[in-house]
């Protein structure tokens, strides 16, 4: 993607006002999960410290979204979260892209036996439920937060195979590759310097888009006991720990799990612009 | 390729799939450090008794041979024992997969009406807050935490209004009062066809909440589906002559346009079922509902092997089926597809 291209893709996800919202949304989240330390009104009880004497207090002046069944206040466990939230975002779409990368422009590039391998590999990945696979990775792995992330990215990596060998298969054909070819450059050189950087743009504006998702199938695993452990403050962690206290004690549960929705959300709007930017075909993935 | 080429390639593919999975399943169990023979014979075992446990399930042998005595069961329909109920795994699974389907069949419903209707409009009022309403209710519903937002549900509806119940399928003095003869195993329906209203309503009245969860994510994806395929019919000639014909609108949308965006509509139902298969584990686990995930959600918690493995190879086999099922309707109706 060229410079002046960025520029009129920014342009129209501002204009948008559902994807400018979008922005805005991680914008602040990012923020927050920079400054949490000094946002976050108690921040040793984010990190896990009890505060026994005030247990499940119902929102008020001093504890905006309450406090849990230790007495914690919510809403610093909520803006510590973000950290591990945008963690998780950024960890498992890295994995995916640095297993899938290399692998989809291998096999877009030498084609035959090897092509035919990693594909029929990818067509077996994206037979099974992701969800599902991770569940199984993490049980075998143990309970904890870089378990759930390989789980999550070793879900992710075909997707993004898939996507950079289409982009390396008609690249390999330009001039400017045949003419490095002919003048007896490397392999390794012709798809590091010219197959690489004009291939990976679609697949790094996937990736942005897929951190929604990132999120929200960590915050499952969370849900389930298999991903983040006490006393982290993880979101996922916090709605299934808030579970059991539904009915008298509803801001425990909410907060964490409507921070999960907007966070995802706002992923999704500007992935939704983009996508209607950049390819329609790419929809399915979404959708 | 050709379309029966393609659908030989992807049976193939369907079983090297299912094949691989229940080769990992059945590893990965073997890998983790457990003692089934002790929580096979139960509590304070006598030495003895595990030394016959460990005959029992074949845990002498090598893990080879292990693997090999659980294909072929696998392939009699034997998945082993539950350490945790002792009850057949097939058994187990039997009962709690018609629950799932049934919840699942309920909230695709849900999602196909609700879906449908607000696809179209969208469409029909392109780039109005109408249609940016819809586009952020489709956006919320692929965006949602389905654990948290059946909470949501419940607070809302059994805390704070009463109307609907908190979890379970069925009340229990409801089914002891009413005897309710199994049929298939969906309540909702053997209750229809054996004339058995209170089970009926009761059970309907469970699934609402439940199903709406569920069907959230569904709803997005049709939602979407079907205003883009709206847009393009709704440029036809067709459409056009149909209205200076002075058809009423309704009668255009739901009548001709409609026909022709039903068919993609179809697929991402296809499509989301796979989906909502695997969110109904999470759905499950909130609202009680005693099927697949539930079960799958008490096998972790209490290390039970047969039953995990038994579910994971039961729900990964439907996903690849309905996966397989849904790509070759779309190969069949959409030759572009085919290459």
């Amino acid at each position: 993607m060229k410079k002046d291209e960025i520029i009129r893709v920014l342009k129209i996800l501002v204009r948008n006002k559902l994807s400018l919202l979008g922005i805005i949304i991680i914008l602040v989240l990012l923020i927050t999960a920079i400054f949490a330390p000094w946002l976050a009104p108690y921040p040793e009880q984010a990190e896990g410290e009890p505060n026994l004497g005030e247990k499940l207090l119902p929102p008020s002046s001093k504890h905006w979204f309450g406090t849990d069944y230790m007495g914690r206040d919510v809403l610093s466990r909520v803006i510590y979260g973000a950290r591990i939230s945008l963690l998780v975002a950024v960890s498992v779409v890295a994995l995916g892209l640095i297993i899938g990368v290399p692998l989809g422009l291998l096999a877009g590039y030498k084609g035959g036996v090897i092509d035919a391998v990693i594909m029929r590999t990818t067509d077996v990945f994206l037979s099974f439920p992701p969800l599902l696979l991770a569940l199984l990775i993490s049980v075998t792995l143990g309970r904890g937060l870089e378990n759930a992330i390989i789980a999550l990215g070793v879900s992710w990596w075909p997707w993004y195979t898939r996507l950079i060998r289409g982009m390396a298969v008609s690249l390999k054909e330009k001039p400017y590759v045949e003419v490095a070819k002919s003048m007896g450059i490397s392999n390794w050189k012709i798809i590091g310097r010219h197959i690489l950087p004009n291939a990976i743009s679609p697949v790094i504006v996937q990736g942005t888009m897929d951190m929604g998702s990132a999120i929200l199938e960590a915050s499952a695993l969370s849900f389930l006991g298999l991903g983040v452990q006490p006393p982290t403050a993880d979101w996922g962690l916090m709605v299934s720990q808030g579970k059991d206290y539904l009915l008298n004690y509803w801001w425990y549960p909410t907060f964490p799990g409507l921070a999960i929705f907007i966070t995802v959300i706002a992923f999704n709007l500007v992935g939704d612009t983009l996508r209607e930017i950049l390819d329609p075909r790419l929809r399915r993935r979404f959708l | 390729m050709k379309l029966w080429e393609y659908i030989v390639y992807r049976i193939i593919l369907a079983i090297v799939v299912i094949f691989f999975v229940i080769t990992i399943v059945f590893f990965v169990s073997h890998v983790i450090p457990s003692n089934p023979a002790a929580l096979w014979a139960g509590a304070h075992p006598t030495p003895e008794q595990i030394e016959k446990a460990r005959e029992q399930l074949h845990l002498d042998e090598p893990v080879i041979v292990q693997f090999y005595y659980y294909l072929s069961g696998l392939l009699h329909g034997d998945l082993g024992v539950s350490i945790r109920t002792h009850n057949p795994v097939s058994e187990d699974i039997a009962s709690a997969f018609t629950a799932t389907l049934e919840l699942i069949i309920v909230a695709e419903i849900f999602a196909v009406i609700i879906g449908i209707l607000l696809g179209v409009y969208s469409a029909v009022k392109k780039n109005t807050w109408l249609d940016n309403v819809s586009r952020l209710f489709a956006i919320s519903g692929v965006s949602l935490p389905a654990f948290w937002f059946g909470m949501i549900l419940q607070l809302l509806f059994f805390k704070q209004l009463g109307w609907l119940p908190l979890s379970g399928r069925v009340d229990t003095i409801v089914i002891l009062e009413h005897p309710l003869h199994i049929i298939t195993g969906l309540y909702i329906f053997d209750a229809l066809i054996t004339g058995n209203w209170p089970v009926f309503q009761n059970a309907i009245w469970h699934i609402i909440l439940p199903a709406a969860t569920l069907a959230m994510y569904p709803v997005g994806l049709i939602t979407r589906q079907v205003r883009s395929m709206m847009i393009e019919v709704l440029q036809e000639n067709y459409v056009r002559t149909a209205r200076a014909y002075g058809i009423p609108d309704k009668m255009i949308y739901f009548k001709y346009a409609l026909k022709n965006a039903v068919a993609p509509a179809l697929i991402v139902v296809g499509l989301s079922l796979a989906y909502t298969l695997v969110g109904a584990f999470l759905v499950e686990i909130i609202f009680n509902w005693p099927g697949l995930g539930r079960y799958a959600t008490y096998a972790i918690l209490s290390m039970d092997y047969p039953a995990i493995i038994g579910v994971v190879i039961v729900a990964a086999t439907a996903y690849v089926f309905i996966n397989l099922a849904v790509d070759i309707i779309q190969m069949y109706l959409d030759p572009r597809i085919r290459v």
